[in-house]
């Protein structure tokens, strides 16, 4: 079986990102990109599932510019196979980039596609259930376990108030949440290896969908400032303020 | 132009998320009605009709609806979309999970978790874990949105909407619900709480979690929450998790305990109306955002906490 991850680069998760003095959006000249966290626990899943047997190849998707090919370098490292980059210099929308997979999808046949649940620059948690929607496959979100058995996959999901399990018929797109697993880091040699794996480089067009944006970004600015950082001296005086100034108690 | 609020529930009550949707769904036009889908779910619709503003009350009923499985829940709401322009969905784990497969069968983009609206085709969300906000204009004849409740009031009560039922989708061909593994608990629920004390790394172990945060946010009335540090640990369950990826809580008091304060915390949590944070570590950013800092090692300080809490009966 084969499994498809896409996977996004983005602002690495350690950088404090600042909003441009336009208002046009959030700085990103000279900052450190990486991939995706919750991609990068897809892809670990999916080496694993190639690992166990499960899986006989991993291919891992991307759609960014250029530079998106040290995103997936990245995976080939971590013990993909082969990659594809749709190279764009724009941003597109989750609806455009769930279009372009499932034209990727119609090309590649996956069995699955394992991916992460939102990037962590747009924070949409949006393109593996509109793939579902535009295949027409089953969706299990926020997976915290996946296990297959032939044609199905027992996918347990992180819900409000606990866990959900579910079991789909496959193919279908399932999304990785936090604790699904923790990713490795590529060796050396691997990282080596993964330089000689190929990528296919392919452009929006090829694919012959929509992706016009259909949202326009007015403006973005800094959230408001939280007035912070007084201190008290003892339990005493937290329970008094409470109490008699804040009135929370 | 008439707006649909899908109601958040659990088939039994009917959850404050969905007054507040509705709200939101109120800025946007005066013609709002709420579905509610699930299975066995009649109190629950009643309670809906009784919401303030709503114009009507849609009942689906079916087995996978009451497991909110998304396929079913978006083939319900895709067969109602040709009487709405908007459909305004609570940002909660099944709103997610269900909300962008709706917006893909209609091809719409769909608007995530948004905190204000401006116009009916406006609206104002975060990004970047909270750190920008965004304000984003809809070019789509309909609208798909996924609301952050904690952002918007609760509609009040006193409506008294007409109840009427509708299709319900067929049974899934390619999803089968397995199970379910609820938390059991008789504390408020942590995204509606009026009080949340959160526990962090700093506590060290489950047993040192339960032993420490439990009896002080019961005796506070409050639910408990944890950072992820803490949920990673397996100190906490995963459905504790405050923050950009777990839950977003905005309470009266939120008590942070032997929590460092990352930005991804912090996403979660500081639109508390008061937050009070207890840490040894004096340089914690948690303290940044905190309206009374405690400086102390938790295990002093929370002991304490509790005798002055009962010195003035609590």
């Amino acid at each position: 079986m084969k499994v498809l991850v896409p996977v996004k680069r983005v602002v690495d998760y350690n950088v404090k990102v600042r909003v441009k003095s336009d208002q046009t959006g959030v700085d990103l000249a000279n900052v450190k990109m990486s991939m995706n966290p919750f991609c990068e626990i897809a892809v670990e899943e999916a080496v694993r599932l190639k690992e166990k047997g499960v899986a006989t190849e991993v291919v891992v998707v991307s759609i960014g510019p250029v530079q998106a090919q040290e995103t997936i370098r990245t995976a080939l490292a971590m013990g993909a196979d082969r990659g594809i980059l749709i190279q764009t210099d724009e941003d597109l929308e989750p609806l455009a980039v769930a279009k372009l997979l499932a034209a990727v999808i119609g090309e590649e046949a996956p069995g699955i596609v394992v991916m992460g649940k939102q990037a962590i620059d747009g924070d949409n948690n949006a393109v593996g259930q509109m793939l579902a929607a535009l295949l027409d496959w089953p969706q299990a979100t926020f997976a915290s376990k996946i296990e297959i058995t032939g044609d199905k996959a027992e996918v347990t999901r992180e819900v409000d108030g606990g866990l959900q399990t579910l079991s789909v018929d496959l193919p279908a797109v399932v999304t990785a949440d936090l604790r699904l697993n923790e990713p490795r880091y590529a060796s050396l040699p691997n990282i080596m290896k993964a330089k000689k794996k190929p990528i296919d480089v392919k452009a929006p067009g090829d694919y012959g969908v929509d992706t016009a944006p259909r949202l326009k970004v007015l403006k973005v600015v800094e959230p408001p400032k939280r007035q912070g950082g007084a201190k008290v001296e003892s339990a005493a005086e937290l329970v008094s303020k409470l109490k008699n100034e804040a009135g929370v108690l | 132009m008439a707006v649909l609020v899908i109601a958040d529930h659990d088939n039994a009550s009917l959850k404050d998320n969905t007054h507040k949707t509705v709200t939101a769904a109120l800025a946007i036009s005066g013609d709002v009605d709420v579905l509610v889908a699930g299975q066995g779910v009649a109190a629950v619709a009643a309670e809906a009709a009784k919401i303030a503003g709503v114009r009507k009350v849609l009942v689906a009923e079916s087995a996978d609806l009451g497991k909110q499985v998304a396929e079913a829940v978006t083939d319900t709401v895709v067969a109602l979309s040709s009487g709405y322009d908007a459909v305004l969905i609570p940002a909660t784990s099944a709103g997610k999970n269900y909300a962008p497969r709706i917006a893909a069968k209609l091809d719409v983009a769909p608007i995530s978790e948004i905190i204000e609206v401006v116009d009916a085709s406006t609206f104002v969300r975060p990004i970047y874990a909270g750190n920008a906000l965004e304000t984003v204009q809809s070019s789509d004849a309909k609208k798909i949105i996924t609301v952050r409740a904690t952002a918007f009031k609760a509609a009040g009560e006193g409506g008294s909407a007409a109840v009427e039922t509708v299709g319900a989708a067929g049974a899934m061909a390619h999803t089968r619900f397995v199970s379910d593994e609820i938390v059991k608990s008789d504390r408020p629920e942590l995204s509606a709480a009026k009080i949340v004390v959160s526990g962090g790394r700093a506590l060290g172990s489950a047993e040192e979690f339960q032993r420490v945060i439990e009896p002080l946010a019961d005796k506070l009335g409050a639910a408990v929450g944890a950072s992820r540090a803490a949920v990673d640990a397996g100190y906490a369950p995963n459905d504790y998790q405050v923050g950009q990826t777990g839950k977003v809580v905005a309470p009266q008091l939120y008590v942070a305990i032997g929590i460092s304060g990352a930005i991804q915390h912090l996403a979660g949590m500081k639109d508390s109306k008061v937050i009070v944070a207890i840490n040894k570590d004096a340089d914690a950013p948690i303290f940044q955002v905190a309206d009374f800092g405690l400086v102390a090692d938790y295990k002093v300080a929370v002991p304490e906490l509790m005798d002055e809490l009962a010195k003035v009966g609590l």
